[in-house]
């Protein structure tokens, strides 16, 4: 996964308490993480100590960085002074390993956006060992 | 032996929309003078409390604090905070209580000076206004951010892409909605709008547009809920509470499992069902207005039209005056009050239809009342049926 280093970032950033942080410091080093569970196989998204299905201690897999947009909008307003750059996308992504992600899209015209669309994932570095990640067009 | 169904016997507003001289503390106290006095019951008889955490301790508004400064030394005390949607929890849980002999007497208040507090800012604020590092799940969307509208235009957005949904449509519940705000001398926008008014009104996220989006006020409501027995003897006709059902699909917009189908789907039916009456029997509904979506995806929940089938049902008119199903005869969240947590003001609205006392906007000969609440993002979805007549 392609990393963008972007230190100049002003916007509120994760705070990266628990398991976040590890997912947030995976996505520096250019690997999306999800979690598996061991016990029961099933898949999720955001990191979290059990798996919402059995209550199993859940474990980390890499997904492929892949996927296709299930839902978008387009902000046109937020009062919000680190987004005063308006328009912009933001999108829940479908990923091919069964979970489903929440991030932006960039890279498109917000008007050429399809839900349907395939996207890869990018990381965007917000201080020097984390990253959010975003997406673009494939 | 005494009949201990749960009724709702007093109701009381606060002062709405903008109301400058009043704090959070001071609705919830005004609301609920005028709930006690409304039904007529002696307030040292109240020993149940049921609020939200409200703005928390350092506001003074969390139920610990406020069932003090209300003075009700309760034998029951319920602080479920789920949003929007919490009274619809309050009046389950309340329920519960008085059936089971926890206490006699509910006192539910709620009170927000948010406009007044944060001013206008348009309304599509987040909860995370600075720079400030995003704990918990919120992380996982805040520091992208999405805005409150933006999150409901994401399900708003997947319902048309679903079902062929249009712009149209969903203005058309914001209409409805506005045509009995004109009937509310206290609602917040009364002036009539069109289809086109809502779609030449400003894109705040795609789809939504300004009008598709509730007004923020200030504002406060209070109920007080009792046995059948105690009511017998109060001002007003005890308002039978027949179905109560709640559930959580999620809580942050990210982790909602199917972004065209809400809780409504689950506690919906369990309401009905608990009730004996099907969504037909319904004579007026009371549905979150958070966002014209909001209550296209709860009729189809409540199954008032089937899935999908949301913008169909609409434009057929039913949600408007003489229609078929009435909605949100107060004017709603998007015209006439939203200040921050809406739902008690639909189980308010429900009484004043049910007990006849709705003005212009009645409902005529209402017997069966449904109000919906919605709290979080489409995140935890209460029902609350509500009667006229003793269920049989």
């Amino acid at each position: 996964m392609r990393v963008v280093s972007d230190l100049e970032w002003q916007g509120p950033v994760p705070a990266g308490e628990g398991e976040y942080g590890e997912f947030f410091a995976a996505a520096a080093k250019g690997r999306l993480l999800i979690q598996q569970c061991p016990e029961c196989g099933h898949r999720q998204h955001y990191p979290r100590a059990i798996c919402t299905a059995c209550g199993a201690e859940p474990e980390w897999m890499e997904a492929a960085g892949t996927g296709t947009v299930y839902t978008y909008t387009v902000v046109r307003q937020y009062g919000v002074p680190a987004f005063a750059e308006l328009p912009y996308v933001l999108a829940m992504i479908d990923l091919p390993e069964g979970v489903r992600m929440f991030g932006g899209l960039t890279g498109i015209d917000p008007e050429a956006v399809e839900i349907g669309m395939p996207v890869t994932a990018y990381a965007r570095t917000y201080d020097e060992t984390h990253a959010m990640i975003f997406w673009e067009p494939a | 032996m005494p009949s201990r169904h749960p009724v709702i016997c007093g109701i009381g507003l606060s002062d709405y929309p903008v109301v400058p001289h009043l704090n959070s503390v001071q609705h919830h106290a005004l609301a609920a003078r005028r709930a006690i006095a409304d039904c007529g019951i002696a307030k040292s008889a109240i020993d149940g409390y049921v609020s939200t955490s409200g703005g928390g301790p350092a506001e003074g508004d969390d139920a610990v604090s406020m069932a003090e400064y209300l003075g009700v030394n309760h034998r029951y005390i319920n602080g479920t905070m789920v949003g929007g949607s919490s009274f619809e929890f309050h009046v389950q849980h309340a329920a519960a209580a008085i059936r089971e002999g926890l206490c006699d007497t509910v006192l539910i208040t709620y009170g927000s000076d948010q406009l007044t507090r944060m001013g206008r800012v348009l309304g599509t604020g987040g909860f995370q206004r600075d720079a400030q590092p995003v704990t918990g799940a919120m992380q996982m969307a805040t520091p992208y951010g999405l805005p409150l509208v933006g999150a409901y235009a994401l399900a708003a957005r997947r319902h048309m892409h679903e079902f062929g949904t249009t712009s149209e449509q969903l203005a058309e519940i914001a209409v409805g909605v506005r045509e009995f705000a004109g009937l509310n001398p206290d609602a917040r926008y009364r002036d009539p709008i069109t289809v086109d008014d809502v779609l030449s009104s400003r894109m705040i996220a795609d789809p939504l547009h300004k009008l598709d989006c509730c007004v923020i006020t200030d504002g406060g409501g209070a109920l007080v809920m009792t046995t059948e027995e105690i009511a017998r003897d109060l001002r007003q006709p005890p308002i039978y509470v027949l179905g109560a059902a709640g559930t959580q699909t999620h809580w942050n917009i990210h982790q909602m499992p199917d972004f065209t189908e809400m809780g409504a789907a689950v506690c919906g039916p369990e309401a009905f069902a608990q009730a004996g009456v099907t969504p037909a029997d319904i004579d007026t509904a009371q549905l979150y207005d958070s966002f014209t979506i909001t209550v296209m995806l709860m009729l189809e929940g409540l199954g008032f039209c089937g899935r999908g089938e949301g913008g169909a049902y609409v434009e057929e008119g039913h949600l408007r005056r003489g229609g078929s199903m009435p909605t949100n005869t107060d004017g709603g969240g998007l015209s006439s009050n939203h200040p921050g947590m809406r739902g008690i003001f639909l189980l308010i609205e429900a009484v004043r239809q049910l007990r006849g006392d709705a003005g212009e906007a009645q409902v005529p000969d209402a017997e069966l009342a449904l109000a919906c609440g919605s709290g979080g993002w489409l995140s935890a979805i209460a029902t609350v049926i509500l009667g006229k007549d003793r269920p049989s």
